[in-house]
C-alpha cells in the first residue's frame, strides 16, 4: 500500500495531517498497523493534555504487544476517537481514516520538519 | 541459527508472518491472528508443531524408568496409545519442562518435549537412563500437524479417509499408529482434533491435502490465545525451573499416591505441600478497558501477585491472563491489576476460560 501524499509521517510511525484550522491530526501508519497485528486496545490522550514532539502520549495494543505512540508535534490535545476506541480494528482496516488523536500546534515549524511519503517510504524500507 | 521445520516453506507461501519462536523460525500468524483464533474454535484450523520433539522410549526397564523420572505415575497407563500429561522436575520440584507420554507397551512409549527445552530434556533424561535398560531416540526424522477445532476429525477424515477406520476409535487423549504415522487425539487449544505426527519427507502433501479439505493454516500466535483461553499452561511463562507446579496450577499433574514411588522433585514437593501457604494459581478477567500481559503486578487484599501469561481473548472478547497470588485469593474476588500506573479492576476466576467454542466464564 502506498502512504498518501498529503500526509507527513515519523520515523516511529505515526501520520499527520494539517487541517485548514491549523490543527493536526495524528493516526498510525498502514506499515505500523500490520507490524502489529490484530489491534484490540487503544489508550488515546485526553483532550487538554499538553505534550512535547517525541512524547509518549498513547498506547496501541494489539494481540501480541502493546506499543507506543508519540506526538509527531508539540501541542495540546484538542479531541480524540473515540469510535476507534470503541472499535479498535478499525486502525487495522483503514490505518488513514482512523486517526486517533488532534492537536493544536503549539510551534508550526515541527511539522514542516516531518518526513514527507517519500522519506517515510525509505524507514519503511529499512525495517 | 534458527531452524526451520519441513513446512517453512508452505508457510511462506500461505503468507505466514515468520518469528524466531525457541530458535525455529515458525508462522505467528498469516494474516489475522483474531480470525484463525476463531476458526479453530468454530471449524478446524491447522498448527504446525514440528519444532516439538518426539523422543521414542524403548527397553524393559521403560515404565521403571519413567516412574522415577517424571511427577505423574505411567502405571496409569493402560490402555494401548494412551497418554499422559506430566512434569518433569528437578530434585528441588523445579520444572525442567512439561511433556505428554505416549503409552504402546510397557516397553514402549513415545515422549514429546517443547522445542526451546528439547536439548536440555534429553540431556537430563540420558545422564539418569544409567542402570536401565533402556534406549532413547528423538525423532526430529518426524513432522507433527495439529488439526484442531469442532470440524478437525472429519475434515481430517475427508482428506485421508483410509485412515478413518484406525483414528476414529479413539477416545480422548489417545493415539494410534497407523502405516509410518502416529494419529494422536491430543491438541493445545480446548478443542476436538488431532495431531498427527508423519515422516519429514510426508510433510508438505499431508499439509496440501488438509488444504484441499478446507482445513485453513492457523499461526503461533493464535495457538497461544486458544491455548490460554483453554487454561493450559505454557512452559517458560506459567512454570519454569523456579516455579514448581504446586504453585503453576499443576497440582494434580503430581501422583503422590503410591508411597513406594519415588520420583525425582517428590520429597521437595510433598515438604512444601506439607507447610502449606501456598500461592494460588488462578485466572484473571479484566473489567477495565485494557490488555493483560505477563509480568503485571496484581494487588489483592492479602498482599500482591504477578500474572504469568496474558492476552485479549478472542472468543470472550475480553483480556484475561493467569496469575500466581497471594494464599486465600478465591475465584470470585475482585483485584486490581497495574497496567502503566493505572490500577484497573479484574475478576479472579477459576481457569478455563473458553473451550469447545463455548465461553466459560
Amino acid at each position: 500500500m502506498t502512504n498518501p501524499a498529503d500526509l507527513k509521517y515519523t520515523a516511529t510511525h505515526e501520520w499527520a495531517r494539517r487541517e485548514t484550522d491549523g490543527s493536526v491530526t495524528i493516526g498510525i501508519t498502514h506499515h505500523a498497523q500490520e507490524a502489529l497485528g490484530d489491534i484490540v486496545f487503544l489508550e488515546l490522550p485526553e483532550a487538554g493534555r499538553v505534550v512535547k514532539a517525541g512524547e509518549e502520549c498513547a498506547v496501541v495494543e494489539s494481540v501480541k504487544a502493546a506499543s507506543d505512540i508519540y506526538a509527531p508535534v508539540g501541542g495540546a490535545v484538542i479531541a480524540r476517537n473515540d469510535a476507534a476506541v470503541d472499535a479498535p480494528e478499525s486502525v487495522n482496516q483503514d490505518a488513514y481514516a482512523a486517526w486517533l488523536f488532534k492537536l493544536k500546534p503549539s510551534n508550526a515549524a515541527e511539522f514542516d520538519a516531518l518526513l514527507d511519503a517519500a522519506a517515510y517510504a525509505k524507514v519503511e524500507a529499512e525495517h | 541459527m534458527t531452524q526451520r521445520t519441513p513446512l517453512y516453506e508452505a508457510h511462506r507461501a500461505a503468507g505466514a508472518k515468520i518469528v524466531d519462536f525457541a530458535g525455529w523460525e515458525m508462522p505467528i500468524h498469516y494474516g489475522s491472528q483474531i480470525e484463525e483464533h476463531h476458526l479453530v474454535r468454530r471449524a478446524a484450523g491447522m498448527f504446525d508443531v514440528s519444532h516439538m520433539l518426539a523422543i521414542d522410549l524403548t527397553g524393559c526397564d521403560a515404565q521403571a524408568w519413567l516412574r522415577r523420572l517424571v511427577a505423574n505415575d505411567v502405571a496409569k497407563l493402560t490402555l494401548p496409545g494412551k497418554a499422559l500429561y506430566s512434569c518433569l522436575l528437578k530434585e528441588d520440584g523445579g520444572v525442567i519442562d512439561d511433556l505428554i507420554i505416549y503409552y504402546f507397551t510397557p516397553t514402549q512409549y513415545r515422549i514429546v518435549v517443547n522445542a526451546g527445552t528439547a536439548q536440555k530434556d534429553l540431556a537430563w533424561m540420558q545422564a539418569r537412563a544409567e542402570n536401565f535398560n533402556i534406549s532413547l531416540t528423538p525423532r526430529r526424522d518426524l513432522a507433527m500437524i495439529a488439526v484442531q477445532g469442532p470440524q478437525a476429525r472429519e475434515r481430517f477424515w475427508q482428506a485421508f479417509p483410509e485412515s478413518r477406520a484406525a483414528s476414529e476409535p479413539l477416545v480422548v487423549f489417545q493415539a494410534v499408529a497407523w502405516n509410518n504415522w502416529l494419529i494422536a487425539r491430543t491438541g493445545y487449544t480446548g478443542e476436538d482434533g488431532f495431531e498427527i505426527s508423519v515422516p519429514a519427507t510426508h510433510a508438505i502433501s499431508v499439509w496440501q491435502k488438509l488444504l484441499d479439505a478446507g482445513v485453513k493454516p492457523a499461526g503461533l500466535g493464535a495457538r497461544d490465545t486458544l491455548r490460554l483461553e483453554a487454561g493450559m499452561n505454557l512452559y517458560g511463562q506459567d512454570m519454569d525451573e523456579g516455579q514448581n507446579p504446586l504453585v503453576s496450577g499443576l497440582t494434580s499433574t503430581l501422583d503422590f499416591k503410591e508411597a513406594n514411588r519415588d520420583f525425582i522433585g517428590k520429597s521437595a514437593l510433598a515438604g512444601r505441600r506439607a507447610q502449606g501457604n501456598l500461592r494460588e494459581f488462578l485466572g484473571l478477567v479484566l473489567l477495565d478497558r485494557g490488555v493483560l500481559r505477563a509480568h503485571q503486578q496484581v494487588f489483592c487484599p492479602q498482599g500482591q501477585g504477578e500474572t504469568t501469561s496474558g492476552s485479549f481473548a478472542p472468543t470472550l472478547n475480553q483480556s484475561i491472563a493467569f496469575a500466581r497470588l497471594p494464599a486465600g485469593v478465591k475465584p470470585g474476588d475482585e483485584v486490581q491489576v497495574e497496567i502503566r500506573d493505572k490500577r484497573l479492576k479484574a475478576k479472579v476466576v477459576k481457569p478455563p476460560f473458553a473451550r469447545h467454542g463455548k465461553p466459560l466464564v
